[in-house]
C-alpha cells in the first residue's frame, strides 16, 4: 500500500469554496457570523443559554477531545493483545478504560484493517463521527464530495488523499446510518517492534482512523517525535 | 425524506479536498454555532432525530450551498422558532422582545458541561421481543420513500444484503424524529455487495455496511 502527499496543495484547498466564512470579510462580519451573534444575544438575554457554557464546550473540543485520544486506543491495541480482544468484544467499554467516553462515542465499534481488507468510514446522511476519540470532524468529512463518493467510488476517494491500495485488496465502507460510531484500527507499520505505546501513537493519524489514510511509516516521523517517544 | 442530505452515490461534486493543517474551527462564529446547538439541545425541547430532520428538510439548494455550521444554525433557528422559544423578529433585532418560557430541562450550566459531554446521549434500549433476524440471514431492504425522517439511504433501498452483526435495540429515528416516541427496534449491520448497490460496473472489491433498524428489512 502506498501513501503519497495529497495532490492538492494547501493553497488549492484554501481557494476551494467550502466553509471559509471567516468572521471578517472586507472589515465587516459575514451574514452568518452576524446571525449567530444575534442568536446568541437573544438566547442569552432570555436565559436559555449561558455564554460561559459555550466557552466550556469549545474548550473541550479545542484542547481535550481530539484524534490524540483515538491514537492512544490504536497504539494500545497494537501492543496489547488482551486489550485488542476487549476492543473487539465491547469497543465502548475498552475505549472507556482510557477515559474516553461521551457525546458521539456512546456506541463504539472498532473495525480492523488487514492485509486483505481496508475499512473506510463515512456518514452519507449527515456527519456522524466518533467525537470521543477523534474530536470534531474535518470539513471534508462533512462535505458533499466525500459523502457522495465514498460509498460508490472509495478508491477514487483514497486517490484524492494520495492513497493507493493493491487491486486485490477488498474495501469495506461503513456508512454510519445509526448511532454506532466506527473507528478504523489501521495496520501496524513494519519496523515498529518493541516501540512504546506513546511512540506508536505518533504514527497514528486522524485520517488513518477514518480510513482515508494509513498509519505513518517509522521513517516519516520527525526526529523530535522520535526522541519524545524514546524518552518516554 | 428524499432530501439533499441523502448524498450517497451522487456525482458532480468534484474531488474530496482535504485542507492541510486544518483548524478545528474556521472563524469564531463556528465555535458559537456549535456551542449554541449543544446548549439549546440540552433544554430538552427536542431530540437528536428531530434536530437532524430540521437540517435535512432545508430546501435542497439551501442545504447544498451552505457550510456545515450554517446548516446547523439554520436547523437550530427553525427549531427555536417552531417551539416559540425565539421569534424571527427577535433574531432580526438581535435582542429579546418577549419573556422566556419554562423549558423541559434547565439551561446548561458551565459547571455541568464536562459531565454532560462525558455522559453523552446513549440511545440503546432494552427490547422485550427477540430479534427477527440472525447473523448470516439474507434480507432485502424495503423500498420506502417516507416524507418524514428516515435513516435508510436511497442508494440502499430495495437491495439484498446479509446480516453481519446484531447490534442491539436502539431508539427508532423514524418515529423519534417526529416526537412520536422512541419505539425501540433491533439494529443490524447489513452488508451489501458493491454490485448489488451500483450494478455490474461497480468496483468488485467493494462492500458497504449500513446499520438498519428492523422495520427497514424484510426476509428473503
Amino acid at each position: 500500500m502506498q501513501q503519497k502527499s495529497p495532490p492538492h496543495s494547501a493553497a488549492d484547498a484554501h481557494d476551494h469554496a467550502h466553509d471559509h466564512d471567516h468572521d471578517y470579510e472586507a472589515g465587516a462580519l459575514s451574514p452568518i457570523a452576524l446571525r449567530v451573534r444575534a442568536l446568541e444575544t437573544v438566547l442569552t438575554e432570555k436565559g436559555y443559554v449561558d455564554p460561559a457554557s459555550i466557552d466550556a464546550i469549545v474548550e473541550t473540543y479545542e484542547t481535550r477531545v481530539g484524534p490524540r485520544n483515538g491514537a492512544r486506543v490504536v497504539a494500545k491495541a497494537w501492543n496489547d493483545p488482551a486489550y485488542l480482544q476487549r476492543l473487539r468484544e465491547n469497543a465502548t467499554a475498552a475505549i472507556a478504560e482510557l477515559g474516553f467516553t461521551g457525546r458521539q462515542g456512546e456506541h463504539m465499534v472498532v473495525v480492523e484493517n488487514t492485509p486483505g481488507q481496508h475499512n473506510l468510514v463515512v456518514c452519507t446522511l449527515c456527519s456522524c463521527y466518533p467525537w470521543s476519540v477523534l474530536g470534531l470532524p474535518p470539513v471534508w468529512y462533512k462535505s458533499a464530495p466525500f459523502r457522495a463518493k465514498a460509498v460508490i467510488d472509495p478508491r477514487g476517494v483514497l486517490a484524492d488523499f494520495g492513497v493507493t491500495l493493491p487491486p486485490e485488496a477488498k474495501i469495506r465502507v461503513w456508512d454510519s446510518t445509526a448511532e454506532l460510531r466506527y473507528l478504523v484500527l489501521p495496520s501496524r507499520p513494519a519496523g515498529t517492534v518493541g516501540w512504546s505505546e506513546e511512540k506508536l501513537a505518533d504514527l497514528v493519524t486522524r485520517d488513518s482512523m477514518i480510513g482515508t489514510g494509513l498509519a505513518l511509516m517509522p521513517e516519516s516521523v520527525s526526529p523530535e517525535a522520535l526522541s519524545k517517544g524514546a524518552s518516554a | 425524506m428524499n432530501g439533499a442530505q441523502d448524498l450517497g452515490g451522487m456525482m458532480g461534486f468534484g474531488p474530496v479536498v482535504p485542507e492541510a493543517n486544518e483548524p478545528i474551527f474556521h472563524g469564531a462564529w463556528e465555535k458559537r454555532a456549535l456551542g449554541l446547538t449543544l446548549c439549546c439541545g440540552a433544554l430538552g425541547e427536542w431530540n437528536i432525530d428531530i434536530s437532524r430532520h430540521a437540517r435535512e428538510s432545508l430546501h435542497p439548494a439551501d442545504y447544498l450551498s451552505s457550510s456545515y455550521y450554517e446548516i446547523w444554525t439554520k436547523g437550530l433557528i427553525k427549531l427555536l422558532q417552531s417551539r416559540q422559544l425565539v421569534s424571527a423578529a427577535e433574531i432580526a433585532a438581535g435582542h429579546s422582545q418577549q419573556p422566556a418560557r419554562q423549558t423541559n430541562r434547565p439551561p446548561l450550566k458551565p459547571a455541568d458541561v464536562d459531565a454532560a459531554l462525558k455522559r453523552g446521549g446513549p440511545c440503546d434500549r432494552t427490547i422485550d421481543r427477540p430479534a427477527a433476524f440472525s447473523v448470516g440471514d439474507q434480507v432485502r431492504t424495503r423500498n420506502i420513500n417516507p416524507t418524514g425522517h428516515t435513516r435508510l439511504p436511497r442508494y440502499a433501498r430495495g437491495k439484498v444484503g446479509r446480516i453481519e452483526r446484531v447490534r442491539g435495540g436502539y431508539v427508532f429515528p423514524d418515529t423519534n424524529g417526529h416526537g412520536a416516541g422512541e419505539n425501540p427496534q433491533w439494529v443490524y449491520s447489513v452488508v451489501f455487495d458493491g454490485r448489488e448497490l451500483w450494478g455490474q460496473d461497480a468496483d468488485p472489491s467493494l462492500s458497504v455496511a449500513i446499520d438498519c433498524w428492523e422495520p427497514y428489512l424484510e426476509r428473503l
